[in-house]
């Protein structure tokens, strides 16, 4: 009991009237420190009390602004700057597209950094060791009654007249409110260095736990991922199929990207007839055949067509191309031969493709015509 | 209700995202791909949206709470209640140095949450209309799914004070006047709603787009034509029998007509993502959607989640704003006389 200090006294009064009535008393008394209890916000306070306007829409449109910044500069970072990606053919940074976001941050940033301030900064809160709680008073106040409480801390306080002053106003309940130092010193506080440290605690705590998971955890069974599950590879077995192939044959008829059918399988003498060289005599083509033809003509055939292949004597001998057989033949005949091969030459359709078949054509009627020269070639 | 509305509005694209636990993907945070989000994808104006909505609609019920829990501290009767209740009300003390920038926040704040549920539906309205999905691909959706969403969340509003005054018996603070204006809303905006419906069809064929063109006769007398009239008699027909007065002063009529208007709400959502999808450019993907039994599945969650949180709510926190109601009775602000 010794440590009890008085805080404030405190009286009640029944109508909206009377405590502006006494309210305004109070204030023109030369009382700066007191205030008003009322379980609901009674309109002209503010008049009475003197208080200047409140402050806090500064605050929510700094706070507003602060958004809309933040959000414009990180989406722009974001898009123009650390990764940009074209969207749909639109500009990196395309204003419109970000108002949405903009709009939500702002409208986000400025609502919690009021409430915050109002909250903590002005009003300092949350205290439930203030010693108006738990009183006989704030009960009343927190109901229907309104109340007035001239606190000590005031210069011109002092118990025996402001007790005079409430009486002289009507109010009725008249009180002193106490406060043990002691007991308010141990009570916990929000703001010490203790209180401050086990919340980074809890931060750091619950940032890393969120990093642990969207990093770590999240690539841990039962979450599996693509390179994880079961697939086919390709040329693989499988016995999902009953052929058990894991590849798939095309469905018949497929023609695959820039392929035409060979229209004349099995037709040589029909592909003699009909086919008609459609790569003209140019320096290129003529490389182009020249390359080809030592690549895939010259083991058996020969550099020079003659027969006389690199191969020699490991592999039957091919029959040389400078026969009149092979001279008279047309150009489509030839492309027969390479396309589907004939007795033990197999088909180099696969390796060669049509215009370089048709290029290899002309390569060797270069090459023929070098041996049977004739009298205008010379001039 | 918001709040818990808006709980189980973002579990569902949680889920659609197909796998759930990778949600927080949508988020912007360095992660260990090094790439960030496409914020100008609807999908994250959709995150972003109603996350902000929730967040300010939580903030500002709170806010709102505070007197009120302090004034459940100081009528607290348990041990247990007095402490949940003190630490909730963050130690109020009804000062009136507080009153003061309290009021100027709530306002702030209110200011805040009107565009906000402006917002928050238009951009919902995005995720359809960005697309090109014949029927989705509108400019009417932004207006039209804010009135909808009005209309549909006085419908439900309604419902619940119904409910919640009969059982609380609160005649005398949620009286037969609130309700009646709540009907009046409703009957403009779903005169609202089913002139955005009449407009859809006449952009169609304003438009000249083939395609637009057979999207909404579909609609109207395709295969889901049975949904399509349900939408249309819940959502505009039967709203205006609130052009009566007695009607709209009758309590089992609202309730029964709010009831009709959730499900015709619910009916306008089926039909714009069902037929629209149902046929859209591919005739390849051409079906008639049948709900599996896990579809009906979320929706009975969703529907449980709701009603548990609400009935929650409504048993442990004031349902109506006991310092707002104390301040707008009579005699409770000061004479205009004294006040100079």
């Amino acid at each position: 009991m010794d440590n009890k200090k008085i805080y404030a006294v405190t009286g009640l009064f029944d109508t909206p009237d009377e405590i502006i009535h006494a309210t305004k008393k109070v204030s023109s008394a030369g009382y700066k420190q007191y205030d008003v209890n009322t379980p609901y916000p009674v309109h002209g306070m503010n008049i009475a009390m003197k208080l200047k306007h409140s402050k806090l829409g500064y605050f929510a449109l700094a706070f507003g602004l602060s958004g809309t910044a933040i959000a414009l500069l990180f989406m722009y970072w974001v898009t123009a700057i650390d990764y940009p990606l074209v969207i749909g053919g639109k500009p990196f940074f395309s204003l419109p597209a970000l108002i949405p976001v903009t709009f939500e941050l702002t409208v986000l940033l400025a609502s919690i950094g009021t409430v915050v301030t109002m909250l903590f900064l002005f009003f300092r809160l949350p205290n439930n060791a203030h010693p108006l709680h738990d009183t006989n008073y704030m009960k009343k106040v927190s109901e229907d009654k309104y109340g007035i409480c001239i606190e000590a801390k005031d210069k011109l306080f002092d118990a025996g007249k402001v007790r005079d002053l409430l009486i002289s106003l009507n109010a009725k309940e008249i009180s002193e409110v106490y406060y043990d130092e002691d007991y308010l010193k141990s009570n916990f506080k929000v703001y010490t260095p203790q209180f401050m440290g086990f919340l980074l605690i809890v931060f750091i705590v619950v940032s890393s736990a969120i990093y642990y998971y969207n990093n770590k955890m999240l690539y841990k069974p039962p979450y599996n991922w693509m390179m994880e599950q079961d697939r086919v590879n390709p040329q693989s077995k499988s016995s999902f199929f009953a052929d058990g192939f894991g590849m798939r044959q095309p469905v018949e008829g497929t023609v695959s990207r820039g392929h035409l059918p060979y229209l004349y399988a099995g037709q040589p003498e029909e592909a003699g007839a009909k086919l008609v060289n459609p790569v003209s005599v140019t320096k290129e083509n003529l490389a182009l055949g020249q390359k080809k033809f030592l690549t895939f003509c010259s083991p058996c055939h020969g550099n020079f067509a003659k027969g006389d292949g690199r191969l020699n004597n490991l592999f039957p001998v091919p029959p040389s191309l400078h026969s009149d057989k092979v001279r008279t033949w047309t150009d489509g005949r030839i492309f027969h031969v390479i396309t589907e091969g004939q007795n033990l030459m197999p088909s180099y359709a696969t390796q060669v493709t049509p215009e370089e078949r048709w290029a290899i054509v002309l390569y060797v009627r270069a090459l023929q015509r070098a041996l049977n020269a004739k009298e205008e070639d010379l001039k | 209700m918001t709040i818990f509305a808006v709980m189980c509005a973002g579990i569902f694209p949680l889920i659609h995202v197909g796998r759930p636990w990778l949600d927080a993907y949508l988020t912007p945070y360095p992660n260990q791909h090094s790439l960030w989000v496409n914020f100008t994808s609807p999908l994250l104006w959709d995150v972003f949206a109603v996350s902000t909505y929730f967040t300010v609609s939580f903030i500002f019920w709170y806010v709102g709470l505070i007197p009120d829990f302090a004034t459940l501290r100081d009528k607290a009767v348990t041990k247990i209640k007095k402490v949940v209740y003190s630490v909730l009300s963050l130690g109020w003390r009804h000062s009136n140095r507080h009153w003061q920038h309290y009021e100027m926040v709530y306002l702030i704040l209110a200011g805040f949450a009107t565009p906000l549920v402006l917002s928050v539906h238009t951009i919902v309205s995005f995720d359809f209309a960005v697309s090109i999905v014949p029927g989705w691909h509108t400019t009417i959706f932004p207006p039209y799914f804010v009135a909808g969403a009005v209309f549909s969340g006085f419908a439900m509003v309604q419902n619940v004070l119904i409910v919640v005054r009969k059982i609380f018996n609160y005649e005398h603070i949620i009286t037969l006047d609130t309700l009646e204006k709540m009907n009046k809303i409703m009957l403009l905006t779903g005169s609202l709603v089913g002139y955005a419906y009449a407009m859809e069809f006449f952009i169609a064929w304003y438009s000249g787009s083939p395609i637009e063109l057979f999207t909404f006769v579909n609609r109207a007398f395709g295969d889901y034509a049975w949904a399509y009239w349900i939408m249309i008699s819940c959502n505009l027909l039967l709203p205006q029998l609130f052009w009566f007065k007695k009607l709209r002063r009758t309590i089992p009529v609202m309730f029964i007509i709010s009831i009709f208007v959730n499900v015709g709400m619910w009916f306008e959502r089926f039909v714009i993502i069902v037929t629209s999808l149902s046929r859209d450019f591919l005739p390849s993907s051409w079906a008639y959607y049948k709900p599996t039994i896990v579809d009906f599945g979320m929706l009975i969650g969703s529907f449980g989640l709701f009603f548990t949180l609400v009935l929650l709510f409504t048993k442990f926190m004031p349902v109506v704003s006991i310092a707002e109601v104390k301040a707008v009775i009579k005699g409770a602000q000061p004479s205009h006389h004294e006040d100079k």
